[in-house]
């Protein structure tokens, strides 16, 4: 046997236990929940079968769909908005917060990932319900003559996710703007950039990497949700986790939840072919 | 060196398996609505018998069936369901029959013995445990309580945004059939249909669809003032600290919930289910079971009253059952086909 065979055979030997944990756990029940997609249910039977029955439901019943609508839109305004939110955060504890700092600043902006998730998002119903916190606030200081509706709204959602994913933005934002030199800045300066073209055609495209990251990571996690739209949302519309839970909380119906989730795959996977480019873990 | 590592996981193993089993032996598992989960409950049957209850909340009869037939024969020992869906239950072959003289039934409400629901083929199947309705829970300080005395009412524009729907569909459709006249027994697909556009109308004037915490936050916290589906289970549990909180019994009438209690017939310990069977419906596991932590309702033996505070039996007005039971009518019964159609309506109805 030759060297390099017995490095192949060596190299097949270090990734053997990953590649049969992923066959293990990820592709083997995967295949499973595909085949089950294709059944469907007779009263209360799962009756297996091959046909594309439960997809075409899910593109003709309006309910479903306007579930695969309403996840869309949710996670889309979400990932800009948290976007929007922690790139600046993210550039004043990188670059305005003295250096030994800024790893107490990072901690306390990640401060509430400490709590639990149902918990956090408890937490927001009782402060933007309509004898909450904030509307007391609001109304305390004039602002409002009486409380307005944001609990069991979509914008209670947006608030929840925004606040739970401002915080993972601004990890993956901050670790690639360490990164940067500050050089960049200075060499566009020399040659005559202001700051905005600066921060525009120089820093910003720099820290891609991690805005990408960041916002792949907050979409897969925000349209895989359940918990957040369930106690936010207040049930005024559906989401696709939401869907999913139905359909194996109430109706037995696996075959159509299997459906559901094998497109909520297929949107994780577009989002993470179109942010493929940047997904390189050594540049964030 | 490599014998004796062997032989180390040899005996490592053995022991597991044999504590494993001795650990199964003895315990007892229950799939269960949340208010048997209450350790207070559970506590003096564990006490009593030197074994350990577990159990595993659900909520639907569908998703505890699906439950069961995902699990492996025996891992299942008690199931609660509701009283209407016992005879399906039995008739399917998963609960095993109990005998006639387990559980003496003469002290109990009468209308809730429903011996028609509890027995299949002249066999016992289940004992009703609890009851309750599903009506109109509200708050008497910010809302006319003569309104709750009338259906329609919901309807009228006048508490638009202030209304929390009870997300269970069973019940509400149900009530929403009641307000147009449609007995919970003439439910067919037909007049489930018929009930779409008040259902829609229902969603419009609600502020949200929620579950059985959600719902009783959103009324303890002033989110909502009225909650449809509710009843003396969201409210009798918050009587102390909320006094204001009140349910009525429309003229329309209301929903009577029941659970009872059955043994699996795949259980390896039904002995002891059976045991179990008759604390929780002895006087004192009624007691427990009906101020479980979870949820209130009353208790189905009448001689569980013993047990309980003048102020206990006040929030689960006692006094008044004679009057409710009249007027009240059992859940739908759908079957297969009928169930899906509801809850489509139900799906439908949240996306709007």
């Amino acid at each position: 046997m030759s060297i390099e065979q017995q490095e192949k055979r060596r190299a097949l030997g270090f990734v053997a236990p990953a590649l049969l944990w992923t066959c293990a756990f990820f592709l083997v029940p995967f295949a499973v929940m595909v085949l089950l997609s294709l059944a469907h249910l007779e009263g209360r039977e799962i009756i297996q079968s091959y046909d594309l029955g439960n997809y075409l439901k899910i593109f003709t019943e309006p309910s479903l769909f306007k579930g695969i609508v309403v996840s869309l839109e949710i996670t889309l305004i979400v990932t800009i908005i948290s976007v929007l939110l922690a790139w600046p955060l993210a550039w004043i504890i990188a670059t305005q917060v003295p250096e030994k700092y800024q790893r107490l600043a990072i901690m306390l902006a990640v401060l509430p990932f400490w709590t639990s998730y149902v918990v956090r998002s408890y937490s927001w119903a009782l402060v933007l319900g309509q004898q909450g916190v904030l509307m007391q606030m609001l109304m305390g200081i004039g602002f409002l003559d009486e409380p307005i509706q944001i609990m069991a709204t979509r914008g209670a959602t947006v608030i929840g996710f925004v606040h739970f994913f401002v915080m993972l933005l601004t990890l993956t934002i901050y670790s690639n703007l360490i990164q940067l030199s500050p050089n960049y800045a200075r060499a566009a300066a020399d040659l005559g950039a202001s700051g905005w073209n600066t921060f525009r055609l120089v820093i910003l495209p720099l820290t891609l990497p991690g805005i990408m990251t960041g916002a792949f990571l907050t979409f897969v996690l925000c349209i895989g949700d359940y918990i957040t739209p369930q106690i936010l949302g207040g049930n005024n519309e559906l989401t696709m986790p939401q869907l999913i839970m139905l359909q194996l909380g109430r109706r037995g119906d696996f075959p159509m939840a299997s459906a559901l989730s094998v497109i909520l795959m297929l949107l994780v996977t577009l989002a993470y072919a179109a942010t493929a480019r940047w997904l390189k873990m050594e540049r964030v | 060196m490599s014998y004796n590592l062997k032989s180390a996981l040899s005996v490592t193993a053995a022991f597991l398996m044999s504590t494993t089993a001795l650990y199964a032996a003895d315990d007892l598992n229950a799939l269960v609505w949340c208010d048997h989960t209450d350790p207070a409950l559970l506590q003096p049957f564990e006490e009593q018998h030197g074994v350990r209850v577990n159990v595993k909340e659900y909520e639907g009869t569908a998703a505890g069936f699906a439950i069961l037939d995902q699990s492996r024969t025996g891992d299942w020992d008690i199931m609660v369901i509701d009283t209407v869906d016992v005879a399906r239950g039995a008739e399917e072959g998963r609960f095993a029959s109990l005998p006639a003289d387990a559980v003496d039934t003469s002290s109990f409400f009468p209308e809730v013995v429903m011996a028609d629901n509890n027995t299949h083929d002249g066999q016992i199947y289940g004992v009703t445990e609890k009851f309750g309705y599903n009506t109109i829970a509200f708050n008497s300080s910010k809302v006319d309580a003569g309104d709750m005395e009338d259906m329609s009412n919901l309807w009228s524009g006048k508490y638009d945004g202030r209304i929390a729907v009870y997300d269970y569909y069973l019940p509400v459709l149900g009530l929403i059939g009641l307000e147009q006249g449609i007995a919970t027994s003439d439910l067919d697909a037909a007049a489930v249909e018929r009930l779409r556009d008040r259902t829609y109308g229902l969603k419009s004037a609600a502020l949200q669809v929620s579950d059985v915490v959600a719902s009783q936050t959103a009324l303890a916290t002033g989110e909502v003032d009225i909650l449809i589906g509710g009843g003396e289970w969201v409210t009798a549990v918050l009587s102390a600290e909320n006094p204001e909180l009140d349910w009525s019994v429309p003229a329309e009438g209301a929903l009577r919930w029941s659970q009872s209690v059955t043994m699996l017939e795949s259980s390896e310990n039904q002995e002891l289910a059976l045991e179990f069977i008759k604390y929780i419906t002895g006087p004192e596991g009624q007691a427990r079971l009906a101020t479980s932590s979870c949820y209130w309702g009353m208790p189905a033996n009448s001689a569980a009253g013993r047990e309980l505070t003048d102020a206990e039996k006040a929030a689960l007005r006692w006094d008044q059952q004679a009057d409710y039971l009249i007027r009240t009518q059992l859940y739908p019964t759908p079957d297969a086909d009928l169930d899906l159609a509801m809850q489509d309506l139900w799906t439908d109805m949240l996306q709007q």
